[in-house]
């Protein structure tokens, strides 16, 4: 009897979706919009409101006015799944997001199913493009294991590291970066891992980890994780006098970081994407944050931008909102943005994308050219 | 043998940061047997009221020194108004309910303290100005032992003695322990009951605003969830020690300490929570009330 | 007037309370001080009228408290003891579970299976809490049990759904009994931190040991259940889930149900009253509370099962200390022990912050808040348990004393 019931609600489900003409071309947006992690998750919706008023401004999108629909997932595995089925049944024709990896990882089953692509502008763990679990996956940001590779040529060939400590926060983002790390130290033979460990978010101190790092005889410390903790460990080396370069990853090229670690932060270094201030789109970008909302633009904006321009034009380009003639496009087209000439790979990794290193000097992050 | 004495005093200033938090726990669950969630949380404001004092007489342009003793007093004052205010709140209306009530209301108590926080101050982390100046005298060994892990485990020893001679010698803390005994029978012979509970409460308030202060001093940053894992471990420790046993949170406190740093040291941080917890597990099976708890033999 | 005075007292109170944490905000950074006096305003005014509400709910609770709590069980008591209305009841509860998924949409049927699930798990702990009286802090661990036999066994050798549902189950049994042997001595508040040591060792185990588990990262691409021969779109599949979860729950309700009243629900229940007594009249201690502790465990790893599938990606950071508060708050807050009880508790807390969502950020401090007020007000729960009652028939057929 269930089965009967369920098979026609289906079948009439299938109706109503196919004979629903869409008068506006729905965006979704989804990631974290409220919660302790929402300052990653807001500029992402600013940067597609603000593009989405541009093109609808301009006649809008194969003739149909841009809407975007936002989705809040806190950065939630379990949350994450039900955002990802709340903008299916909107029918949206592209995603923006997720911000965090292990969320977009969640979600993207029920988008794949779906047959709905996503472009996400910081979901950077590794496998999201590598493994070939998702090829629904694209993103404007480039993947850990690139930073992982910048961060340890950068260590053991202008700082000429020989013992390298490799540290991490247990968690997804962290430990990927971590082991990433480790492997191309080992792999490139210039320096030796002396210390892998992870350290326990939100323990009280990290003096005992700190103590371990200055008996390794470590000349650097790589660090996976966020800025909270690298700036508790920061200062504990200072503090405990451990003599060693400390570079850690995109979680740390925060301006938290140094506002919390202050003077113990000068001289850190930290990877984050390239610089593009010199560009013309980031700066029309920019302009049009601070023109709306009055402060400059939090994280991730720039990727965000970048990624509602690459879907636009696909979308534009493709004439169509088809899953298939959409990515196509994607992986076939150059498209300018404010992170530069872009394309996708295969895998949907942004070729073009890049990240540089940055060191803290005079209380301010400087590209080390 | 500097490495371990580095381990040693680094579990030390680790355990003491513990004692304090968790001697308010055991206070409160030896008098209402409540375990109190939102006490992490207390810590929590007690660090981020010294904070903000500490950051308005900054910009007044106080001396530091006076700017610690009115922040730490700030830190004090406020968290006790919290403690006593959420036991008038939370659990005096719970007080002959079930006795997995209190707890829910607690759990309730602490998820809205950390989101009171977040919504009125900010999500991110702050830095804490170093309030403790370091002393001279400390300087050759501070890469060993810093100033403020030294006032750290000056402040535990000191807050622990007083409590011992307050539980033990005054006639508040002799209406704590039998109120704690037995409450019908306290009320009996005429103790105000509910003070006492109020005073439990601001003391161990006040105690762990004390730790919040040294423990923000101590690392240099806070948020609204600080309280929440802190709290976990001094509740661990507290159990360990034996609830209810004053001399017994200070002991399970340093043991968790010291295993957590000598397991980062010679094992690997990976697992330092696993250690702590195994050990737990272990000292719970061969003495049930912890180290330094009663054990009740129940007559019928 | 007096009512007056005393709000007024009180507001006072909180905005000396609140002053440092609402009307200072202060920039480190650019050593400004922010004053917010107008939210001193509001707070004062804000908790004037709410204390005034406070103290007339509270007395109304003391005031009627013993007559109504009496009227109320005899309500529910009816309601359980006469067949028709309970038929009734029943029937219309499952009618509108089948007609639910197809009035709503597919993000609807997500949130109402999540909340099922937390029925489920909601009863399952409610052998161990409600029943037998064994505060337990860890339940998440037997969760994590199951989801991630499944996850891996899914992963490693393909095996399906409906496979490893009896393996999952099994496996978590088999660490609810590794667990209870050593700590069932334990006494209350002991055995409630051991419980969550281990819950945390299973988390941190899983999140430290790569080359089982895969660490932080995770597991993705798990296999949603299928049935033979049938390609499931997604929306099917959720369906599907949504009435596999129906099915689950009206499973455990009759179990539960039946359980309660057979003799090891008894000798539950007589043990959570008095242990010595209870020993007395012959009951094994260790065997008993074993028992709870592993069933309680099985329908955890039952639902953990259902959740990878459900998700279809795993990580160790599902299965924290919140999650197990969350699922005690679950059975406290409906009532312990009582089933009904335990179901308005689990729609309770999974669908109220998921319709919070209007407050956006507010929404955690409302929920954290009504916990307190609901215990509050309900010490015993929504629908606390009645008890069941022996008693002599008198010649005239009515019920003597």
């Amino acid at each position: 009897m269930r089965k009967i019931l369920s098979a026609i609600a289906l079948s009439a489900l299938m109706a109503v979706a196919s004979v629903a003409t869409a008068e506006t071309l729905k965006i979704g947006v989804a990631g974290p919009h409220s919660g302790d992690l929402a300052s990653y998750g807001i500029p992402a919706t600013r940067a597609a409101d603000l593009y989405a008023k541009e093109i609808n401004a301009n006649g809008g999108l194969l003739g149909m006015q841009i809407e975007i629909i936002k989705s809040d997932d806190v950065c939630k595995q379990e949350i994450a799944v039900n955002t990802a089925n709340k903008l299916v049944s909107e029918k949206v024709a592209f995603v923006l997001g997720h911000i965090c990896s292990g969320a977009t990882k969640a979600a993207l089953g029920t988008y794949k199913d779906a047959g709905i692509a996503v472009m996400s502008p910081s979901a950077t763990n590794p496998a999201l493009t590598k493994s070939g679990d998702y090829p629904n996956f694209f993103r404007t940001i480039a993947p850990d294991d690139a930073q992982a590779k910048l961060a340890v040529d950068f260590t053991t060939d202008k700082l000429n590291a020989k013992k390298i400590a490799v540290i991490h926060d247990k968690g997804d983002y962290g430990k990927g970066f971590a082991e990433f790390a480790k492997m191309f130290i080992e792999e490139g033979g210039k320096a030796e891992v002396v210390l892998f460990e992870g350290v326990t978010p939100g323990a009280v101190d990290y003096t005992a980890v700190v103590q371990k790092v200055k008996r390794s005889k470590a000349n650097a410390v790589i660090f996976g994780g966020y800025h909270p903790e690298a700036s508790k460990i920061i200062t504990a080396m200072k503090k405990k006098k451990v003599d060693a370069f400390f570079v850690s990853d995109d979680g740390v090229k925060d301006d938290t970081f140094i506002k919390v670690a202050g003077e113990y932060s000068e001289g850190g270094y930290a990877t984050g994407p390239k610089d593009n201030s010199s560009n013309d789109l980031y700066k029309k970008a920019h302009a049009a944050h601070e023109a709306a909302y009055s402060e400059k633009a939090g994280a991730f904006y720039t990727e965000a931008y970048s990624a509602m321009i690459a879907i636009t034009e696909a979308i534009k380009a493709a004439g169509t909102t088809d899953y298939d003639k959409v990515t196509a496009v994607l992986k076939n087209q150059w498209v300018e943005t404010p992170i530069g000439k872009i394309k996708f790979d295969e895998r949907g990794d942004a070729i073009g994308a890049g990240f540089s290193v940055y060191q803290v000097q005079n209380g301010k992050y400087v590209e080390v050219k | 043998m500097e490495y371990f004495l580095e381990l040693f005093l680094s579990g030390l200033t680790r355990g003491s940061i513990y004692a304090l938090i968790a001697l308010g726990y055991t206070m409160v669950y030896g008098i209402i047997q409540l375990i109190n969630f939102a006490h992490g949380e207390i810590y929590m404001i007690g660090a981020f009221t010294a904070l903000i004092a500490a950051s308005v007489l900054t910009i007044m342009g106080w001396p530091t020194i006076a700017i610690f003793i009115v922040a730490t007093i700030a830190a004090v004052v406020y968290s006790s108004a919290y403690g006593f205010t959420i036991e008038k709140i939370a659990y005096k209306p719970l007080r002959n309910a079930p006795r997995l009530s209190p707890l829910i209301s607690a759990i309730g108590m602490s998820l809205f303290l950390q989101n009171y926080v977040l919504l009125a101050q900010t999500s991110d982390f702050l830095p804490f100005p170093q309030l403790i100046p370091d002393f001279e005298f400390m300087e050759p060994i501070s890469h060993i032992f810093s100033t403020a892990e030294l006032a750290i485990v000056l402040t535990t020893v000191i807050v622990m003695l007083l409590l011992t001679y307050f539980i033990k010698f005054t006639n508040m803390g002799k209406a704590m322990r039998a109120t704690a005994q037995d409450k019908k029978m306290a009320l009996l012979i005429g103790i105000n009951v509910d003070m006492v509970i109020s005073v439990t409460f601001i003391i161990g308030s006040a105690l762990a605003a004390l730790g919040g202060v040294l423990i923000a001093n101590h690392i240099g940053q806070l948020n609204f969830y600080i309280g929440f894992i802190a709290g976990i471990k001094a509740f661990t420790a507290a159990v360990l020690g034996g609830i209810g046993s004053i001399p017994g949170a200070v002991l399970g406190a340093l043991i968790l300490g010291w295993t957590e740093s000598f397991a980062t040291g010679y094992i690997s941080s990976d697992y330092e929570d696993v250690f702590a917890f195994a050990l737990l597990v272990l000292i719970l099976i061969f003495r049930p009330a912890g180290l330094l708890g009663r054990s009740e033999t129940k007559k019928v | 007037m007096e009512y007056m005075i005393k709000s007024l007292k009180v507001a006072v109170w909180f905005m000396f309370l609140t002053f440092p944490i609402v009307v200072i905000k202060v920039n480190t950074i650019e050593n400004i001080v922010i004053w917010r006096w107008h939210n001193m305003f509001y707070m004062g005014v804000g908790i004037f009228f709410v204390s005034m509400l406070w103290r007339y709910f509270l007395e109304r609770k003391d005031r009627v408290g013993k007559k109504s709590a009496a009227e109320r069980i005899n309500i529910t008591q009816t309601i359980m003891e006469n067949p028709k209305i309970l038929r009734t009841l029943i029937i219309s509860v499952l009618t509108i579970l089948c007609i639910f998924p197809f009035v709503t949409d597919s993000y609807q049927i997500n949130i109402m299976t999540v909340a099922l699930m937390y029925i489920v798990l909601g009863l399952g702990l409610n052998i161990v809490v409600g029943l037998a009286g064994l505060l337990d802090l860890g339940f998440v661990a037997f969760y994590a049990v199951g989801a991630y036999t499944y996850a891996l066994l899914n992963y490693h050798f393909g095996l399906s759904f409906w496979v490893v549902l009896p393996i999952g189950a099994l496996m978590a049994t088999i660490f609810g009994i590794l667990l209870g042997f050593p700590v069932l001595r334990l006494r209350g508040d002991y055995l409630a931190i051991v419980t969550l040591g281990f819950g945390e060792i299973i988390r941190l185990v899983l999140e430290n040991w790569n080359e089982f588990s895969m660490g932080p990262s995770g597991i993705a691409n798990i296999d949603r259940p299928t049935i033979y021969g049938f390609d499931m779109t997604l929306t099917q599949a959720t369906i599907f889930i949504y009435f596999l979860m129906v099915v689950f729950t009206v499973f455990t309700v009759f179990f539960v149900n039946r359980l309660q009243n057979s003799r090891i629900g008894r000798a539950w229940l007589a043990l959570r009253e008095d242990e010595i007594a209870c020993q007395a009249m012959g009951v094994g201690r260790t065997r008993t509370k074993l028992m709870a502790f592993a069933l309680g465990a099985t329908w955890a790893g039952l639902m953990g099962v259902v959740f990878a599938a459900k998700t279809t990606f795993i990580n160790p950071a599902s299965f924290t200390f919140l999650e197990s508060a969350i699922i005690l708050s679950v059975v406290v807050l409906g009532g312990m022990g009582s089933i009904p009880g335990v179901i308005i508790g689990a729609l309770i807390m999974i669908l109220l912050p998921e319709y919070l969502r209007a407050f956006s950020e507010y929404r955690m401090l409302v929920f954290g808040g009504a916990m307190v007020v609901m215990m509050v007000f309900r010490p015993q729960g929504l629908i606390s348990n009645y008890r069941r009652k022996y008693s002599f028939h008198s010649a005239d057929g009515r019920f003597g004393k």
